[in-house]
């Protein structure tokens, strides 16, 4: 497999004239940690779903682990670990019995349940809490745990579908460090998220929109090459009428919210402030703030979905 | 490093998830209280309510003739167990109002100059008023009323002829009618065994739609189906949990109905065991199929209600005899299991009656478990997770909250 844990080839998913899933393609490296960016809706969980051997394509191909999805489901299912964002654990069975369970539906012998059993819980932080339910658990510890327990048979590659969805920023900071250690133990973690600042600790980046792949590369590479002219933040009063203002003029090329001020991209930087300072102090908005700032993954996505829908149609 | 996937035994999955089902029922006591002990609080409700017999309706009897003969007559109706003498009128107007409140069931009217009409062996009339409100009630009490007329005329003829000289006279024909495995008509022998199967139909049909479903929607499906567990493993170690409690279940029912209504088991034991088996397998088979098909706990409940409660109770010859019902209604009943179970359970428990006798049910049984496990595991492989995903905010901004 020349170094991919996963190769996915012209993957397509249609749900009757629905496409969720266009024409999808790329490698993922052994032992990277590779994050697939998209909206709620844009097609990740499908694709996650149909790597995992869930869900069968339309058309494509793609191996994962060596194995065809399509050919070999269940040996693709022995060499993956799934944790989605729902940390799908049973409530109502305690943090042991959870453990006790999936390692028994991945056929793990008693043997190595017995010694994977502390592994997990020293890694979830729940060392001493076996007997405790697991409904009554913190969503970081839920999450930890779910993903233990989807690492009970050490497979290959671990898909990680919205890992840190309703965790607080400390657990989902120790989650991170986790994934970071899995990735130098060589496990593959396959994950997608819709906080681009988690997107940050990715080796690789894929960005999803409408079912299509809207752009690649690593966090730097995305950034360095996607917005090449100047880009200035703009803190101001009145912003959602300076954004109204500045989206009628020509010289506009980038232009987004981000809360209490804008991101506005122009051709060059000195002519760029000039005009966006006078354009709005004749509109009677005061300017609190005029930076020239490196573009983030946020202006690297918006500025790659717009692209794509400005494009003319192809038909789908 | 990972598990190898050809090298697992077969239904080697089976047993982590039966021990898990059995380990959330534990944890959960109210859903064991609801498979044991509702349906043997069904059982005694149904019991004691469900009662066909009629006995001691209220009766009023209108002597307008008032001789010795009038009041032999009407003494026939109140010595009986079935009516009590309640009101005795003088005048017939009066039966109307004591109907209409209710305060009787059943009214005699005899005429002025029975008396008279019997001793001159004449052709006399009595009218029997029934409520017929409640038209079960006043159809058996009327055919109780007939049959003491009957009598009671058959012993005026020979009294007549005995009179006229025949002495010793032998009526040309005489019924005489035996009832056979239930020889006091009790209601009850009759309605155990059809609430057996309306109990464990019910029971095992809505257990089962909702362990599936209640997985479903908290997302452990999805876990569950990304491991190398197979469906048919799943199905096995879902299904013999709920299998086993239900026909824990259908041996309290019978001991319940054997104590309390002396319904016995007059026939094999293994096979009675045989055809809950089939049965509980089929409802099983049901259940599971709801839930491929129900997205959510509330409507898997409703389909569950919807497809056992009302086939079973109506259709099945529980209650209503099924060759009463319109031919189009009796056509569908025979895609009802419980109409079959029923036939095998009255067999083997009232009449004692082997294999032989109830072949083609058992057949018909064993067809509907084979085809709704089998309709169930293919719908789980297949669509156990296929659901189209919701079209959600396309073109929506890529950040985060």
């Amino acid at each position: 497999m020349n170094g991919n844990s996963i190769e996915v080839h012209g993957l397509s998913k249609r749900f009757g004239a629905f496409t969720a899933v266009d024409d999808v393609s790329f490698d993922v490296r052994r032992g990277s940690i590779f994050g697939f960016l998209g909206a709620n809706g844009a097609g990740k969980s499908t694709v996650i779903r149909m790597l995992c051997a869930l869900l069968d394509p339309t058309s494509g191909t793609a191996v994962v682990g060596g194995h065809d999805i399509r050919r070999e489901p269940e040996a693709v299912k022995a060499s993956i670990g799934y944790m989605s964002q729902k940390f799908s654990l049973y409530g109502d069975l305690t943090v042991a019995e959870n453990i006790a369970f999936f390692g028994g539906i991945y056929g793990l012998p008693k043997a190595r349940l017995r010694e994977a059993m502390p592994r997990v819980l020293e890694m979830a932080g729940l060392r001493g809490r076996e007997r405790t339910l697991a409904r009554g658990l913190a969503q970081g510890w839920k999450q930890r745990l779910a993903l233990g327990c989807a690492l009970l048979h050490r497979p290959e590659i671990v898909f990680l579908d919205e890992p840190t969805g309703g965790v607080d920023p400390v657990s989902r900071r120790a989650f991170w460090d986790l994934i970071n250690g899995l990735s130098e133990e060589g496990v593959t973690v396959f994950v997608t998220t819709h906080y681009l600042d988690e997107a940050e600790y990715c080796n690789d980046l894929r960005l999803i929109h409408a079912g299509r792949l809207v752009g690649g590369g690593s966090p730097q590479e995305l950034k360095r090459t996607t917005i090449r002219h100047p880009l200035l933040e703009v803190e101001c009063d009145r912003v959602v009428d300076a954004l109204e203002l500045l989206q009628r003029e020509p010289w506009v090329r980038e232009l987004s919210i981000f809360g209490t001020y804008l991101h506005v991209g122009v051709e060059e930087e000195a002519e760029g402030r000039k005009l966006v300072a006078g354009r709005l102090a004749a509109a009677g908005i005061t300017v609190s703030r005029l930076d020239r700032i490196a573009p983030s993954l946020e202006d690297v996505f918006i500025h790659k979905i717009e692209a794509q829908t400005k494009e003319p149609e192809r038909e789908r | 490093m990972s598990a190898e996937p050809g090298g697992r035994p077969f239904l080697a999955g089976v047993r982590p998830v039966i021990r898990k089902e059995f380990r959330q029922i534990r944890r959960d006591p109210r859903s064991l209280i609801f498979l044991l002990c509702i349906p043997a609080f069904l059982l005694l409700v149904y019991g004691y309510a469900l009662n066909f017999d009629v006995k001691h309706v209220p009766l009023a009897v209108c002597d307008l003739d008032g001789t010795q003969a009038s009041r032999d007559f009407s003494a026939r109706f109140s010595a009986t167990e079935y009516f009590d003498l309640r009101h005795r009128l003088s005048d017939a107007r009066d039966v109307d109002a004591l109907l209409g409140r209710e305060a009787v069931g059943i009214a005699l009217i005899i005429p002025r100059g029975f008396g008279d009409d019997l001793a001159a062996g004449r052709e006399t009339k009595v009218q029997a008023v029934v409520d017929g409100a409640s038209a079960m009630t006043a159809t058996t009490a009327a055919g109780y009323i007939g049959a003491i007329i009957q009598s009671e005329t058959m012993r005026f003829t020979l009294e007549v002829l005995e009179r006229r000289g025949r002495s010793r006279f032998e009526p040309p024909l005489a019924v005489e009618t035996r009832v056979w495995y239930n020889p006091e008509l009790r209601s009850a022998l009759f309605l155990v065994p059809g609430l057996m199967a309306f109990i464990l139909m019910v029971i095992v049909v809505i257990s089962t739609a909702f362990s599936v479903v209640r997985e479903r929607e908290r997302g452990t499906m999805e876990q569950i189906l990304v491991s190398p567990v197979r469906p048919a493993e799943l199905v096995v170690g879902k299904t013999v949990p709920y299998f086993l409690i239900s026909l824990a279940s259908a041996h309290i029912v019978l001991l319940l109905g054997f104590l309390l209504f002396g319904v016995p088991i007059r026939g094999n034991y293994l096979l009675l065991l045989l055809t809950m088996t089939l049965f509980l397998t089929g409802g099983l088979g049901q259940g599971l199929f709801i839930s491929t098909v129900a997205r959510s706990q509330q409507v898997s409940f409703l389909i569950s209600i919807l497809t056992t409660v009302l086939p079973t109770f109506v259709l099945s010859g529980f209650v209503f005899p099924i060759r009463n019902m319109p031919v189009a209604i009796q056509v569908f009943s025979y895609l009802i299991p419980a109409r079959y179970f029923l036939v095998t359970l009255r067999a083997i428990m009232l009449k004692g009656t082997g294999l032989g006798a109830f072949g083609k049910e058992v057949f018909f049984l064993a067809a509907f478990a084979a085809v709704s496990i089998a309709v169930s595991m293919m719908r789980l492989r297949r669509s156990g997770l296929e659901e189209r995903p919701r079209r959600l905010g396309r073109g929506r901004r890529g950040a985060g909250s």
